[in-house]
């Protein structure tokens, strides 16, 4: 089976690009990731096809060897079909994050955060018979307090016409909990 | 009955969406979308049932080659005595777990779960399922976890709050990749092999070299084992499964795993049969037995709790399947409906803890077993069940694998047996200890409450009663009946378990194109 150099070659940039851009904390770089990774896979199957050759079942071909493989072009066609229903969920998702909370940032889990900081007394509520030592509690290997650079529209609390005024589950709790992220949109 | 049963098949997951697409329609009518989902579930699992009965006394599997293409080129729909046992299993348990939600969202109104769109993705989500276990070929595989996976992506971010959308997009991220794993491990199986059909890929795989075998073979484990949550391919679900709705977080922890752990035995026995990578199998599965329940241990929430021994105990079926003898397939498979079921069970029993105490912290939650005593022994019997106490199913699944281990009997097993049976013994004393806080404890502010309440009259009672809400009848009526549903696992293990054992001894066979030609030729006949 000959392939082309010049298609692997791309498809592993695109695979190189898409990882590099995945493992970013911004789901906007999360999903360009997404977006070339899912056409370097395309674009393996469509490497996988072989050499390319007249279209089968038009009756143009001599010999069956003069043909396209028409099945990886299917499963091409269908897999293109799920990223595209996939991405557009995605941006959704997004926008949904960036309405919350004004960042579209993956954040830490809440419940790891205080299964960390949980106090000897409720460690002591757990178990009575045994006594921890709390000597390692400070060496963590997450990224609290790292920073990161989320993609924020350019000047959107001082935009009027971009309010976060969409409906949202809970907002006098949301509000309370974080004046400083509201104080902006709401003064413009 | 026999005649009709090949077009059955299709019906499984055409039924699914069909109903989808009615329930889309009548989102408005909640009453509709409930009958329509709860008769579209109950007709798929008589249609499974069925199935069953048929694949099992006619000794011979199903075939169904869609819109008629010759059999290695089209799609094709293969029904064995696996596929169908699951089928059931998991329409029993979404048809319950249908139930419970129908019960809370009639009690609680839109607020956390709007109905509209829960019942079309639930009907999508059981299509996908389906979809999965009837596959005859990878690429019907990759389907159908797409379209289960997009469904739980609409539900685990039910509501879009921010505690879901933030787990959720774990979660998210983490199935893309593995689903791009996936595809790409097709797409280079086809460049090797020529073909995505499961048997004809199995029949030529003895082809290839050992190396490429073993590339395709781990690129395909890779994929299967984030999905199953194979340590340490486990981090993301016990992070993003416990804020989704309770009913959801059921279906998903009884089922979504399981699908990959099929797709992995589907691996492991029918499509590499002559490659195999069992010890690092064997290795991978200590781990992520041990290092899952060390994690159930540390937790103080029921429902992290038993998303850590969900992991945990992915780890026995693991082993199992590393074991390879017959016995042991069979084991596992006995295994993985055990563990559907209870674990399914449990997380509604906690739904229904997090309803009656307001939270599922086993710090806060006290006095249950005197306010709530039903939920109490809706809560103990699948625990003990999980933790291994006999006479339970969970204590048949595992003394079946160790003694499939023992006969095999090198010190590889007798060191994962000890693993297995300390990582039992750990889930049952997570498990116990959630029970001594959250149920035993006793509740000292309770008589203070009450005192404050009758010091301040009538109207804080009203305050109390919305804190700690009923909980309607039909929610404790489902968990009921999946609990029954683990005993009767227990009762009828000796059938059950023959079944898994016809199950073992047909997956280690080799197959070959010409007898599954032969199956859909059988289903030809018909008229």
């Amino acid at each position: 089976m000959n392939v082309s150099l010049v298609l692997i070659i791309v498809m592993a940039v695109l695979f190189a690009c898409g990882v590099y851009a995945m493992l970013e904390r911004s789901l906007t770089r999360v999903l360009i990731g997404f977006l070339l990774l899912g056409n370097a896979t395309n674009l393996l199957l469509l490497i996988v096809m072989g050499e390319p050759g007249v279209a089968p079942f038009f009756g143009a071909a001599a010999s069956v060897d003069d043909m396209s493989d028409p099945l990886p072009q299917a499963l091409t066609l269908t897999a293109i079909v799920i990223t595209f229903a996939v991405s557009a969920f995605l941006l959704a998702l997004i926008y949904r994050s960036w309405q919350l909370g004004q960042a579209d940032t993956v954040t830490d889990d809440e419940a790891d955060l205080e299964v960390r900081e949980r106090g000897p007394e409720d460690e002591d509520t757990m178990d009575v018979e045994t006594e921890i030592e709390h000597t390692d509690d400070d060496a963590t290997t997450d990224f609290v307090g790292t920073d990161t650079a989320p993609i924020t529209i350019l000047g959107a609390r001082d935009f009027a016409g971009l309010r976060d005024d969409a409906p949202v589950d809970r907002p006098d709790q949301d509000r309370r909990e974080k004046p400083d992220q509201h104080d902006g949109g709401d003064d413009a | 009955m026999i005649e009709i049963a090949p077009a059955l098949v299709p019906l499984l997951v055409t039924l699914p969406l069909l109903g989808a697409a009615i329930a889309l329609i009548a989102g408005r009518h909640r009453k509709t979308q409930v009958v329509v989902s709860v008769t579209t579930l109950t007709a798929v699992l008589a249609i499974a049932a069925v199935l069953l009965y048929v694949v099992d006394v006619g000794d011979q599997p199903i075939a169904v080659s869609v819109g008629g293409w010759p059999i290695p080129f089209g799609i094709v729909l293969y029904v064995d005595r696996l596929a169908a046992l699951l089928v059931v299993v998991s329409s029993v348990v979404l048809l319950a777990v249908l139930l419970f939600s129908v019960g809370q969202g009639a009690a609680d109104g839109d607020d956390d779960t709007p109905v509209s769109i829960f019942h079309p993705s639930y009907l999508i989500l059981g299509a996908g399922i389906f979809n999965a276990f009837i596959a005859g070929d990878l690429f019907n595989l990759y389907v159908g976890f797409e379209i289960l996976l997009v469904a739980s992506y609409v539900l685990i971010t039910l509501g879009s709050t921010e505690s879901r959308i933030r787990t959720g997009v774990v979660y998210i991220v983490v199935s893309l990749v593995s689903s791009i794993l996936f595809l790409a491990a097709i797409a280079m199986i086809y460049g090797a092999l020529g073909t995505v059909n499961m048997v004809q890929i199995s029949e030529r795989m003895g082809e290839l070299p050992q190396e490429t075998q073993l590339i395709l073979h781990l690129m395909l484990l890779l994929a299967f084992s984030i999905k199953a949550a194979v340590f340490p391919l486990s981090f993301w679900l016990p992070d993003s499964y416990p804020t989704a709705p309770a009913p959801v977080t059921a279906v998903f922890a009884g089922l979504l795993t399981k699908v990959g752990v099929y797709a992995i035995i589907r691996t492991e026995t029918e499509l590499f049969l002559d490659n195999d990578v069992n010890q690092l199998l064997m290795w991978v599965a200590l781990a992520t037995m041990i290092v899952g329940v060390l994690g159930a241990v540390a937790q103080a929430e029921l429902k992290r709790i038993l998303s850590f021994t969900l992991v945990s105990h992915i780890g026995y079926m693991i082993f199992g399947l590393a074991i390879a003898t017959p016995a042991a397939i069979g084991a596992t498979i006995y295994y993985m409906i055990h563990h559907i079921v209870v674990q399914t069970t449990l997380f509604l029993a906690v739904g229904l803890v997090e309803r009656r105490a307001g939270s599922t912290s086993i710090l806060r939650v006290k006095g249950l077993m005197k306010a709530a005593p039903v939920i109490a022994v809706l809560y103990f019997i699948p625990a003990i069940n999980l933790g291994g106490l006999p006479p339970f199913s969970g204590f048949i699944g595992k003394f079946a694998l160790f003694d499939a281990a023992a006969q095999v009997g090198t010190p590889i097993m007798m060191v994962l047996m000890v693993g297995g049976i300390l990582t039992s013994l750990l889930t049952l004393y997570a498990l116990m200890r959630a029970w001594n806080l959250s149920f035993w404890r006793e509740d000292e502010d309770s008589a203070e409450t009450e005192a404050r309440i009758s010091y301040l009259g009538a109207a804080p009672a009203a305050g109390v009663e919305t804190e700690r809400r009923v909980i309607p009848k039909i929610m404790t009526a489902a968990t009921t009946g999946m609990v029954a549903i683990t005993v009767a696992l227990t009762i009828f293990a000796g059938p059950l378990y023959d079944v898994c054992t016809r199950i073992g001894e047909a997956l280690l066979q080799p197959v070959s194109l010409t007898q599954l030609e032969d199956d859909a030729q059988g289903t030809e006949k018909a008229p």
